[in-house]
């Protein structure tokens, strides 16, 4: 059963048809790439799915329920999650804050601290848990976002560019534990521009081009098509 | 034991500055001397010391909605106001017999608390955030001030209360203790001293508590980041009106208490002036931790009245002196500042011990 799925979704901001009749069905246990020029609508439909927008008509359907109604914490609390495309953590606290407060309303006490620890040491930023989180550098930013967002444990992880700003060795690190969360059965939804990300993770992906969808298969398929080739990927791939 | 322990923990933590034994046992004199304090002095400067704590609430609750929810309020007098106002109303009608006085005490809390929840929950259910919500609360201070203004004329009464317009509402009742040898009545004196320094402490150490809680985990992360924090599956605009509800209740408490030391009250203490003093003396202290703005408040206000007794009008430029020096020099609070230079050089001397 599709544990996500878009049907005709459309959104305007003004005359600006931002999501144009968009259906997308996401399995359960899939990862899944977005992929698209810039202005192509990645990021309104992840604020769609989020409850951030609402959309003009469409519905949006998590494991068999209708979401599109709902505000976005409650959505949270259904199992998604998001790391956002500009690394959203609370830049006056410490990281070990950061991850407190993810935390806290799924442990207290010892069992909090335990688990802080354990979120820590699984992002390696054990070192700078006392930093102040504005100070990391933007890739621990964007480790440290991560680490908040599955600590929800969700069923839908969403992830906005997770690579941008990273070292080949660091995306190539985020890659593999985005394959560990989802050998643990975490789907997952990525925008992604780095098609060595991509490449490395997707399963399948959907390719966005004016806010509809343009193209969706295997990434074999993605590369080797070329209408794709002429609007995204460009000479590079072909 | 334990349950003690466990107390004092919770009193501790990262939103709070001011931890470890050290810290406890300045609060310890700091206590015992303010306890001690009116043995060793007249009436008059008790109550008028009592003046200044009375004005500590309305800056907690600014501490709390501004430093730690993010959200500036400019209109915490709104509160003050309607609490004070209703406190004069319900006993000039019934008086002060049977303790009544604090049930009117609570009831004008509870007024000042109800209208900031019908005011907050079309504020933040609206999404009104940023510098609009401290446009929309000055306003409304700003309009119960003009219209107590007009309500000088007979007509404008409630029960046997005269609203008085800016002749102001007063010959209210203090707060009044039944006694088995006839009642206990707290004038502007020692007896009320002990009353508002005991609510101090208490709000004080409560606030604490309640900041180095979950719940202050969830304020402070509004006020850095409140997409982050909705994205983290917190109704964020619940924990913005609570917050805001508690403020308004501490101001309320400002509010009455005031009109309880003075059995006085007029609009202007909903009025500009009276508006803008109290984000002076909690941006100067250090809105985004309790203990200095306690402090800050304390001594810009004693600073204030000095002025105001040599000065005279000169006391409101100095005012906004300070608070441009403040952005200037420290803009997280002078107080606040020189409390995180001391413990940095505590912790600096013990590492080369």
């Amino acid at each position: 059963m599709a544990l996500l799925e878009l049907h005709d979704l459309n959104k305007h901001f003004g005359g600006l048809h931002v999501t144009n009749s968009v259906n997308l069905a996401l399995e359960a246990g899939e990862i899944h790439c977005l992929i698209g020029p810039n202005g192509a609508g990645k990021s309104t439909l992840f604020r769609l799915i989020l409850g951030e927008h609402h959309p003009g008509s469409g519905n949006i359907f998590f494991a068999g329920e209708n979401i599109t109604a709902l505000k976005s914490f409650a959505r949270i609390h259904r199992g998604l999650s998001v790391k956002f495309q500009v690394p959203g953590v609370f830049k006056g606290l410490s990281a070990r804050q950061n991850l407190e407060i993810a935390l806290q309303s799924r442990h207290r006490g010892a069992e909090l601290a335990q688990e802080i620890d354990r979120l820590l040491a699984f992002l390696g930023l054990e070192a700078e848990q006392v930093q102040t989180a504005g100070n990391l550098s933007h890739g621990q930013k964007q480790w440290l976002e991560i680490g908040m967002a599955i600590s929800l444990k969700p069923r839908l992880l969403l992830l906005d560019e997770p690579t941008a700003g990273m070292s080949p060795e660091e995306t190539h690190m985020t890659g593999e534990m985005v394959q560990r969360l989802n050998a643990e059965g975490m789907t997952v939804l990525a925008i992604e521009h780095d098609m060595a990300f991509v490449r490395q993770v997707a399963r399948r992906v959907t390719v966005l081009h004016l806010g509809q969808v343009f193209a969706q298969g295997s990434i074999q398929q993605i590369v080797a098509d070329e209408r794709v080739a002429a609007i995204y990927l460009g000479q590079a791939h072909a | 034991m334990n349950g003690l322990v466990s107390l004092f923990r919770s009193l501790e933590g990262s939103q709070t500055v001011g931890r470890g034994p050290g810290f406890w046992a300045l609060f310890a004199i700091v206590l015992a001397i303010a306890c001690a304090y009116p043995l060793f002095s007249d009436g008059y400067t008790v109550g008028n010391t009592v003046y200044f704590f009375v004005w500590v609430f309305i800056a907690l609750s600014l501490c709390l909605i501004w430093g730690y929810g993010g959200s500036l309020s400019f209109g915490q007098t709104a509160f003050f106001g309607i609490a004070g106002y209703g406190y004069g109303v319900l006993t000039i009608n019934f008086g002060s017999a049977y303790g009544f006085t604090f049930v009117a005490l609570f009831l004008a809390i509870g007024m000042a608390a109800m209208f900031a929840l019908l005011l907050g929950y079309f504020m933040f259910f609206g999404r009104i955030a940023g510098v609009f919500l401290g446009i929309v609360t000055l306003a409304v201070t700003l309009m119960l001030e003009r219209f107590m203004a007009q309500t000088a004329g007979p007509e404008w009464r409630i029960g046997s209360a005269r609203l008085n317009g800016f002749n102001g509402m007063s010959a209210m009742p203090p707060l009044t203790i039944p006694w088995p040898g006839g009642p206990i009545v707290l004038i502007a004196d020692i007896g009320l001293y002990y009353f508002v320094l005991g609510l101090l402490v208490l709000v004080y150490l409560g606030l604490r508590i309640l900041m180095n809680s979950s719940f202050g985990n969830v304020i402070v992360a509004i006020r850095e980041n409140p997409e982050r924090a909705e994205m983290l599956g917190y109704d964020i605009r619940k924990y913005q009106l609570i917050t805001f509800v508690i403020g308004a209740a501490l101001a309320g408490l400002s509010g009455v208490l005031y009109t309880v030391w003075g059995q006085y009250i007029t609009p202007s203490s909903m009025g500009m002036t009276a508006a803008s003093l109290p984000l002076i003396w909690v941006a100067v202290g250090g809105r985004s931790d309790l203990t200095s703005t306690v402090i800050g408040t304390l001594v810009v206000l004693a600073a204030f009245q000095a002025l105001t007794i040599y000065g005279s009008q000169y006391a409101l430029v100095f005012m906004g002196v300070l608070l441009v020096l403040t952005v200037l020099i420290a803009p997280n609070g002078l107080v606040l500042g020189v409390m995180n230079w001391l413990s940095r050089l505590i912790s600096r001397y013990r590492g080369a011990k």
